[in-house]
């Protein structure tokens, strides 16, 4: 798992010094459009890079703040339940994101006044991965992340 | 397409749970042809109490089909709460209820 992140990240990376070097846009400077703007594009990135950074949490500071409640082992990957909360003060966003699937982001919820910063909902998981979960808090970004194994893939395949 | 809402306040906190009818397709599921499935997701999801914006939720196709939400919003017993959703094909549905 860690390898696999590890290797994905060289392969970004290097695309990106490729594509810079051929005088190209760099990733960044397109994904940079997406950030507070419409969100739907942001949802159709293909890699974790790209999806937080989509999100403005390219950096974001890890926090054992942040509860994620999901399951350690899920047998069944299209049925994920996954609760994201926090006690932190000031949060305005709350968002979740399956590192190892297809397309990573998968939800991001804005709070209005009043409303706890509290999340839960149910994720399909292609295979084993982490589950990122995202707080913004004032105008920082903090995360945390989980583990989950899947043992049946929930992408139908 | 159906949703099923519930709002139940205590202690000054409003839990609002739904279950919407959704195939939630990520497109990348393939026919028994092996033609490829359309993407078809809820892609917002808006919670109101008394028309006004609790929670915004951007969605993607990685939500379960037939999507579970729970938020916990403020309010109070009678206020109305009313949970809509887009889908990335434009089609929509909402729901209201009274907070017990």
């Amino acid at each position: 798992m860690k390898r696999r992140t590890f290797l994905q990240g060289t392969v970004t990376a290097g695309a990106a010094a490729l594509a810079a070097g051929a005088g190209l846009l760099t990733p960044g400077a397109v994904m940079a459009d997406n950030h507070g703007g419409d969100m739907a594009e942001a949802f159709k990135l293909d890699n974790l890079e790209a999806a937080m950074k989509a999100i403005g949490a390219e950096g974001a500071e890890e926090s054992g703040d942040i509860k994620i409640k999901a399951p350690e082992i899920a047998e069944n990957g299209a049925v994920v339940p996954v609760t994201v909360s926090t006690d932190m003060e000031g949060v305005t966003e709350i968002a979740m994101v399956v590192a190892e699937n297809p397309t990573p982001l998968a939800a991001v919820f804005k709070l209005g006044e009043g409303s706890k910063a509290m999340a839960s909902t149910r994720l399909k998981m292609g295979k084993t991965s982490d589950m990122v979960a995202v707080v913004k808090a004032g105008d920082k970004s903090y995360m945390a992340k989980q583990e989950v194994k899947v043992t049946i893939g929930g992408c139908g395949g | 397409m159906a949703i099923k809402l519930k709002a139940k306040e205590k202690d000054g906190v409003v839990e609002v749970k739904a279950l919407m009818n959704h195939p939630m397709e990520t497109g990348q599921r393939k026919d028994k042809d092996g033609n490829k499935i359309p993407a078809h997701y809820i892609s917002e999801v808006i919670v109101q109490v008394n028309d006004k914006d609790a929670i915004t939720a951007n969605w993607g196709a990685s939500i379960s089909k037939d999507p579970y939400l729970s938020v916990e919003v403020a309010g109070k017993k009678g206020d109305k709460v009313k949970l809509s959703w887009t889908d990335n094909k434009g089609e929509s549905d909402s729901a209201e209820a009274d907070i017990k």
